[in-house]
Parts: structure tokens; sequence; C-alpha cells
């Protein structure tokens, strides 16, 4: 890669487990360089001294490996020959195919000028209910499933991912393992969908540190469909946390004092700088739009860790995963779950009664878990508390399992079948004006 | 002027090198490739001197050039800020071109070429002072005063002043002389350094006056008042927006400004859409005519982030200097102490408590106490009352942003995670959540006047049966619904029904959303007079079911039309109910 031109550095003075340092002149910030072909990122300058984080590892580095700078931040070719092919964290085709032509785009560029965006009003349907019914998602939302690895987000996500309306699906995968890869390629490519697809992918096979530049990549690529080509684009980021995890990394190789759970204290702003690229433009820009459906893994379910519990406060809501014993299946927690920009469209661009009927089941679903309380203390149930439960076994089975493929008036339709079937009419607590249509 | 060259870079701090005198707190422009790199001062060792940079650095060599200008990050001040939208440095991001924020574009937050309709104040003779008034201009129907220069010492004569008529931000519309003879050229800019406060007042006593903001968990239960200060901790989830954007609706303010500090892009963009579009429920003219939106969203530049709470409150103090009632609104101040580390951290600083900077609990009382209501040195009042979100890491209010916030703010309203679950919204913790203007004898005076003197009773009798309640349900859950007597359960379903009508309201309904204070004192009186009367019944489920129906129909009647045929078939409804 390198040119005539360009100056080789042979004397590397500091080696650590993720970065070198040596002394250069003329070095911009964030620049590329490769170092005996490793490539690797300027992190850090004082004076002469410069520092840079070799994302492969700096394992085998020899001091007189030879270092040459590039001139240029990481970037990736876009064009419309992207579409269907698959690519690693530095945008090298991994699928056998061409490499691709197009301008060369520095990724993780400048944000959106927020009056340059509009209010997202698009409704991304996906047929199941637990999403759609309780958790409607938004075009230009992003949004992560907060889910332990044993969980079938990634299942799930595909499901999404194939049913949404959208011109263009980026999968941007890190630490993904190969099994998992393999099941997103066989999935789409089954659909008929792999011309839609575009994958940036970092496995568990691959060097950790290079996962950071994975979402940046999925993003770039998303913003040309969207800004140039007008595109809805969806851009699946799984897991984040694998992200985070390679951040506090590098992170820690450069002294940095860590913040809580030892993450670096930059984090929130890191996350958010990728989560941000989700947008709606405007009729005038174009109307494309960037979607984001991450994962977050949690270890044992607990939200309070530095990652999910930044990512919650940077996203538009959150999907939790749970398996519902009654019913013996996966189904998307209603308690828990909540899509901030639901009500952008339920009741506007569903039917009018999508959000009293919404909250009324949550509300009903939650006496049904204090009856279980009850009944789990050994108390007696009531009336009441009986019918809540039965009322909470078939909604979960008709509507919050993950295996419900239903538009959203058969799904408002079906919760006030159960109302009527279960409760009294002042039981449900829903305005006047939808009991006198829908209570029949 | 001061020039020097970058030594060193790391993220967004950079080392300079520099060839004269520079103050802390200065902003000097780095030049790289084509764009200059607006920056700030941060810390000075002999001739190196390190700026944090309110851009991306990409890209940036060392020996690049800089240039210091000499003053402090400071905001321009005069008439054509409402309704605009800008970042946290005030460059107006509608005159930016193109869809992306480009790295080094800065654009005007005032409009030179717009004229403005002048009216004098003072006549030539006239004795004045900084922050004096001197003429107004009106600006979507707000009168705006042209004040004084801040910066002016002692006092000056008016020389000459302009005529009623058209004029432009910088033109001359007086010349004041000083008692020295210098003669000072007055026009409508005012310029400040934003993290310096305006003390241009006479006095700042404790506020009194109830601020109306319609939301009835606030204005009944736990009043905030003009000139107060508030925080909303909460976790992610728990409704802190809604509630905050809900306030800057409904308040009772002349000008509010909301800074986004942090927060998510779509948030900004939802009130530049709706806000033109809704009517202000106290003037009827459009919401967006009395809003300033400083955004500064959580994917720009961190440093500016910091910026951007300071520039807010600035132009609070503008305003509050020319007589009106400002709502500052802040979300969120955790974003904000985050940038504060990250810098701190950068800067290899010893780290307090989760790693924050060891001033933070400092740079949090400095700033709330900007607030305030205050008279003016003419003797006209002016007020800010901010209320600023915090985001605490986990949920957990055991973290320095709410601990050293609890220090300063004077009303709590602690988001809970559990009342979120359950959807009763707004998620203000009833028990938990205090307003200390509730103490004020100055307040308690108001209210008598201004409602009766029944009311701040009434409410405290409210909040001690709604910690009642909780305890009774504590035991139900221990012993059973049939464990405990039925008069047990008619405490807990009386909290259940102050819960339900009170406190709970539907921030997406249009009748609910907004409750008036007559309103508030029409569901005050109702509720406790249902709290007051006895009631009997022979099993739980008796009384469980009554309340159940009360409750309903309590729903109803809110969300329906104050005094609407609908609304007083509701109330006949409840009448019947308890006198059976």
């Amino acid at each position: 890669m390198a040119t005539a031109f360009q100056k080789v550095y042979t004397k590397i003075g500091q080696i650590t487990k993720a970065t070198v340092a040596l002394k250069a002149k003329g070095v911009g910030y964030d620049e590329l360089a490769t170092i005996n072909g490793k490539l690797a990122q300027v992190v850090k300058i004082s004076g002469d001294d410069v520092t840079l984080q070799v994302f492969e590892g700096t394992g085998g580095i020899p001091t007189n490996a030879e270092v040459v700078f590039l001139g240029k931040a990481p970037s990736l070719k876009v064009s419309d020959q992207l579409a269907g092919r698959f690519f690693n964290a530095y945008g090298d085709p991994i699928d056998g195919g061409p490499a691709i032509e197009g301008k060369d785009v520095e990724i993780g560029g400048p944000s959106v000028n927020p009056v340059r965006r509009k209010q997202p009003s698009e409704l991304i349907a996906t047929g199941i209910a637990g999403i759609d019914l309780n958790n409607t998602l938004v075009s230009g939302q992003k949004i992560p499933f907060f889910a332990d690895p044993d969980q079938p987000f990634n299942e799930v996500m595909a499901l999404v991912a194939l049913r949404a309306k959208v011109d263009k699906i980026i999968l941007g995968g890190m630490g993904m393992t190969n099994d998992d890869y393999y099941y997103f390629k066989n999935t789409f490519s089954e659909a008929g969908a792999l011309d839609r697809i575009i994958a940036f992918m970092n496995t568990t096979e691959d060097p950790a540190v290079e996962r950071l530049l994975v979402p940046d990549m999925a993003l770039t690529a998303a913003e040309y469909f969207a800004v140039e080509k007008h595109e809805t684009v969806l851009v699946l980021l799984t897991d984040m946390t694998s992200y985070a995890d390679s951040l506090s990394i590098v992170s820690n190789r450069m002294d940095q004092i860590p913040s809580k759970d030892s993450m670096p204290g930059s984090l929130y702003s890191d996350l958010a700088k990728i989560y941000e690229k989700a947008v709606q433009f405007p009729e005038s820009a174009g109307g494309g739009s960037i979607t984001i459906i991450a994962v977050t893994t949690l270890s044992g379910g607990d939200i309070t860790h530095a990652v999910p519990d930044n990512t919650g406060y940077i996203t538009e809501g959150q999907l939790y995963l749970r398996r519902d014993s009654d019913i013996g299946k996966v189904i998307v927690d209603p308690f828990r779950s909540l899509s901030r920009l639901k009500q952008l469209v339920a009741g506007k661009k569903t039917r009018k009664d999508h959000s009293q009927v919404m909250n009324a089941a949550i509300r009903l679903y939650s006496d049904a878990a204090n009856a279980k309380t009850k009944l789990e203390n050994g108390f007696d149930l009531t009336d009441y508390d009986n019918r809540c439960l039965d009322f909470a076994k078939e909604y979960a089975d008709k509507l919050l399992a993950i295996d419900v493929n239903l538009d959203t008036e058969e799904m408002l339709d079906v919760t006030w079948t159960l109302f009527k079937k279960y409760f009294k009419l002042e039981e449900v607590n829903i305005k006047k004006e939808f009991t006198d249509t829908y209570w029949k | 002027m001061t020039k020097g060259t970058v030594s060193g870079v790391i993220a967004n701090m950079v080392t300079l090198r520099v060839d004269g005198p520079v103050r802390q707190g200065e902003i000097c422009y780095i030049e790289t490739g084509g764009d200059r790199l607006m920056s700030e001062v941060i810390k000075v060792l002999g001739t190196d001197v390190y700026v944090q940079v309110f851009e991306s650095t990409r890209g940036l060599k060392v020996g690049a050039p800089a240039e210091f200008t000499g003053h402090m990050l400071e905001v321009q001040l005069g008439p054509g800020m409402l309704s605009k939208n800008y970042d946290g440095l005030q460059n107006d991001l509608d005159k930016m071109e193109g869809v992306f924020l480009r790295r080094g574009q800065y654009t005007e937050p005032l409009d030179a070429e717009r004229p403005w309709g002048f009216t004098p104040l003072v006549k030539v003779g006239d004795e004045v002072q900084s922050s004096d008034w001197l003429g107004e201009v009106i600006e979507n129907s707000q009168k705006l005063k042209i004040m004084a220069p801040f910066q002016m010492e002692g006092k000056a004569k008016v020389k000459s002043i302009v005529k009623a008529g058209e004029y432009k931000i910088h033109d001359v519309v007086a010349v004041l002389q000083k008692e020295d003879g210098t003669e000072v050229q007055v026009d409508m800019v005012q310029h400040w350094p934003v993290k310096f406060a305006m003390t241009n007042y006479k006095e700042k006593p404790r506020p009194f006056k109830l601020l109306e903001t319609g939301v009835r968990t606030i204005d009944t239960f736990n009043p905030i008042v003009e000139g107060g200060t508030g925080f909303i901790p909460g976790p992610f989830g728990t409704g802190k927006t809604v509630l905050q954007h809900a306030i800057s609706k409904q308040a009772e303010a002349d000008i509010v400004i909301i800074a986004a500090c942090g927060e998510r892009a779509n948030e900004v963009v939802e009130i530049f859409t709706e806000f033109p579009e809704l009517d202000d429920p106290h003037t009827g003219r459009k919401l967006m005519e009395r809003t300033i939106i400083i955004a500064n969203t959580s994917n720009m530049p961190v440093a500016a982030r910091e910026a951007s709470v300071y520039t807010a409150m600035t132009m609070a103090e503008y305003y509050r200097s020319m007589g009106l009632r400002v709502l500052l609104m802040a979300d969120s101040t955790s974003r904000w102490a985050q940038a504060l580390r990250e810098m701190s951290n950068r800067m290899e600083e010893l780290p307090g408590p989760d790693a924050f900077p060891m001033d933070l609990g400092a740079l949090i009382s400095n700033f709330y106490g900007r607030a305030g209501y205050v008279y003016l040195n003419n003797g006209e009042v002016g007020s800010i009352t901010f209320i600023g979100t915090v985001s605490p890491a986990g949920g957990n209010l055991k973290e320095p942003v709410t601990e050293n916030t609890k220090k300063v703010a004077r009303c709590f309203y602690g988001l809970e995670q559990d009342r979120a679950d359950k959807k009763r919204y707004p998620a203000v913790n009833p028990i938990e959540s205090y307003s200390k203007y509730l103490e004020y004898p100055e307040f308690s005076e108001y209210i008598s006047k201004k409602i009766n003197d029944k009311w701040i009773p009434k409410v405290l009798a409210l909040k001690t049966r709604m910690q009642r309640g909780k305890e009774i349900a504590e035991q139900i859950n221990i012993l059973g619904d049939d464990g405990v007597p039925v008069d047990y359960h008619v405490v807990f379903w009386k909290s259940e029904i102050i819960d339900f009508v009170v406190l709970q309201q539907d921030a997406f309904d249009e009748v609910d959303a907004v409750t008036s204070l007559e309103r508030q004192e029409a569901i005050l009186d109702l509720v406790t007079e249902i709290c007051e009367k006895d009631f009997h019944f022979d099993t739980f489920l008796d009384c469980v079911d009554y309340f159940r129906k009360l409750i309903n129909l309590c729903k109803q009647m809110n969300y329906s039309e104050y005094k609407s045929e609908m609304y007083n078939m509701f109330v006949s409804q409840i009448r019947d109910m308890l006198a059976a």
C-alpha cells in the first residue's frame, strides 16, 4: 500500500498488547498506518511520539517492523456494488467476490445536523405483537435487544429484518460465533433476500480490537444508501457488548482511568456516536432512513452494568425476551420492553384505540403477575385474580409469543376479544369512546 | 494576539506551545486542512497550553498553527434569538449548509440585517447604570429590552437616544456619557462570557410564586415556584423526557429555553416539529415563539456539551434582566458531568468518586445558584426557574451527580422504575419526592391568597395518606387479603384513589395532559372528600369492587373537558356513588 514517497519508519520504541509507540513526524490524529502489513490507527500524539493501536494485536511485531503511515483515517469504498456482499471489519470482501469500486469515504464521519432531521413517523411492521402492539418500531429509531447470551435474539432479529419492508439490511457482526454468522447467511439466502443484504463480520475467530471498526463500516454503508440513494435502511448490530469490551481493552492499554465496570469514561459518547446515526430524513432530503436494531448481551440479566445502562440512555427504548413457563414459549417481555417512539405511530398510523388497549392489557397482565405472587405465597385468590391469570396465559400465547404473525388491526381485535372474555367493562379502564365501539 | 502550534493530540485534548500570554478559559482556533477548530484553554503549564477542542480532531498534526482570540467563550445576546435552534456554542443550526454538521462551520447567532421596531424608554439626560433599560423592541409579542452594556462600570448619562423607529441590531441606538467623560455607543447586542453569572440585579429573595405546570403531581403535590430549582432523576425508560417536555409545553413562563445536553437528537426534532403547531395554553400563541432550543445532542462533540448548559443559562439571565419569567430545562445534567469526566480523565487529574472530577459538586451548585427570582435595579422582577434531569448510572441514586444535585435543588422529582413498569405515569415517586417550597412561609402565604388557606393542609394530608397506603400495601402483601381487617383495604384504596386521580396523568391525552389550577383545586377537593368519608364494607372484595368503579369514573372525569356535559355527567355519577 506504500507509495514511493511515503516515509518508512523502522524503529518502534514501545510495544504493549494492543499498542505500539514510535517517533514519527507529520502524522495526523486518527490516521491509519501499517506495521509489517498489520493495520493500525493513531490514538495519541505527543511531540514526535506517536502511539498506534494495532487492530490485530501486537503479537509477532518486532521492534524493527516497517511502519508506513497512510495519510487517511479508516475508510470504505461505497457504491451500489456493496449490495449482496460480505466483508470483514476493514471492508475487504470475504465472500470470494471482487473488490468494490466506488467513492472512498472515511468512516465515523460527521453527525447529521439535528435541524435537517425529520421526526420518525413510519411504522416498521414485524408481525410480532410483542413488538408491533406493545413496542411499535418506527423508521429512524434505534433500539436494542437486552438479552442473555442464551436467548434467541439473533433469530428474532433475522425474522424482524426479513419481515420489515426495507430496501437494505446491513448486518454488523461483532464477536459473532461462526455458527451464528452462517445462520444469518443461510436464513437470508433461503429467504431470497441476499441482494438486499450487506454484512460486515468480525467473528470470535478474528482479533477483538478489529471489531471497533464494524459499526462505523456498517453505518457508513448505511449512510450511502440512505443519503445518496434515499433508501430505507435497517442496520443490525450484534453484539454491542463485545464492541464495548474492545473499547475497554484499548483504553486499559492506554492507561486511562476506568470508570464504572472497567469501561472507559467516554463509553456514553462512544456508543451515542454509533446509535445516533439512526435518522429519518425529510422528503426534501430524499426521505431515506436508517433504523438500528442492536443486541446488548447482559450478564445474568444485570441491566445496571455500564454497557446496558449507558445504552438505555441513548437508544429509543429496549426490547427484552423472556421464556414464559406458562406457555413454554419465548415472549417479548411487556413490562420491561419499551419503544419510546411508539406514540408517534400508535393511534396515528394504527387504529385510534391502540394506545389505550395496549396499556390496559399490560396493566391487567401486571395484575396477573401480582396474583401469581399471591398464589406462590400461599394466599387465596379472588375471582378477579383468577380471571387475570387466565387472561395472562392466553394473552401471552396469542400475542406476546415471538411466533405470532398478525397485522396490528388483528392484534387489537384479539386483545378486545380477550378483554371481553375475562373482564367487566369497568375493569379495563378504557376511554368510553373506544369501549362504545369495540366492546361488543 | 498570542499564537501557538500544536505539540500533541489525544482525542479532543490538544496541547499547544504558545508565544505569549493566554488566559484560563480563553478561546483559540486551530487550523487544520482548511478548517478552523474552536478550542478552549483548560490548563496552562508554562508555555504548554492544554485546550479542549469543540470539534473532531481527525487528521490534526503536530505543528498546526493556532490563534488566540483574547476572549473567553461568550454568547451574543440580542433580539432575534426566540424560536431559534442553536448548538452548544450558539451557532444557528438552521444557517448551516448541508445535511451533516461540517467541522469548523460557525454561523452567526443573530440576524444583522433584520430591522426591529425600537421604542426608547429613556430620554437625554437620564442617569443609567449597567443593565438599565434604554429601549424596547417586540419579538414574537415579547417586549424585549435593549439595555445599557452589562460590562459598563459606574453611572452614565444618556447623551443621545434615537427616535422610535426601525433599526438593525448593530445600529447605534443610544450614546451614554460616563462620569469620566468617555462615551459608550450602545447597539442592541450584548456579549457575555458564559461561565460567569450575571449579577445585574438588586436582590435575590426567597422565591414564593407558584409556577403552574399543569402537571398535577408537581403543582398539587410538590409545587415548583418562579425562580425555583428542581431536578428529575430517574433510570432510563421512566419518562424523564416526557415529563420535561410536558413542563416546557405547559408551564406559565414568558421564555422557555431547552438545553438538550448530550441527549437524543430525535427528542430535539420532536420539539421543533411539535412546538410550532402547539398553542401556549396561557397566551394562545404558538409554543415555538417563546422557545429557544440549545441542541448539543449526544453525537455532537463532547466539549461543546459542557458549554451548552452555560450558553443556555446565560441566555436565561439575559431575559431575566428584562423582567421576564424564564423557564430553563436541561436534559440531562449527567451528560454534562460526563463531559467533565472525559476531559478530567484525559488531563490525568486524580479522580473523585466514580472517576468524576473532584470539583463536580462545586460546579453543580454554582450552576443551580444562577437560577432565582430577582428584583432588578428598577424595581421590576424577573426569574429563572431551572429544572434539570439527572440520569443516574444503573438507576442508583447514590451516585455523585444525583447526590450533589440533591444538595442544591429545592424540588426533587424522583422517577421510579417500579411505577414506570406498572405504567403509572408520570412515574414520580409520591413518597420520596419533595418540594421544599411547601415549607416556605412565603409560599404558604402566597397560596393562601391565590387559592385558599386549606390548600396546603389538604395536600399534606394526602401525602400522609399515600405513605399510610404504602405501609398497608406491604402488610397486605405479607398477610394476605384476608389476613388484614377490611378497614385496612379501605385505607389502601383511598391511597389508590389519590394515585389514580391526582398523581397519574396521561401526557398523551389532549385533555388530561394539562390541568388548570382551578381544575386541580376541584380534583383535590373531591379526592379529599372521598378520603375523609367513612366507608363500611362487609368483605374486602366489596371494597375492591367499589373503589375500582369509583376510580374508573374519576378517570373518565379526568379525560373529559372541564365542566363539559360529559364531565358533569361523570361528576354526578361519582356523587351518586358517594351518596349511596
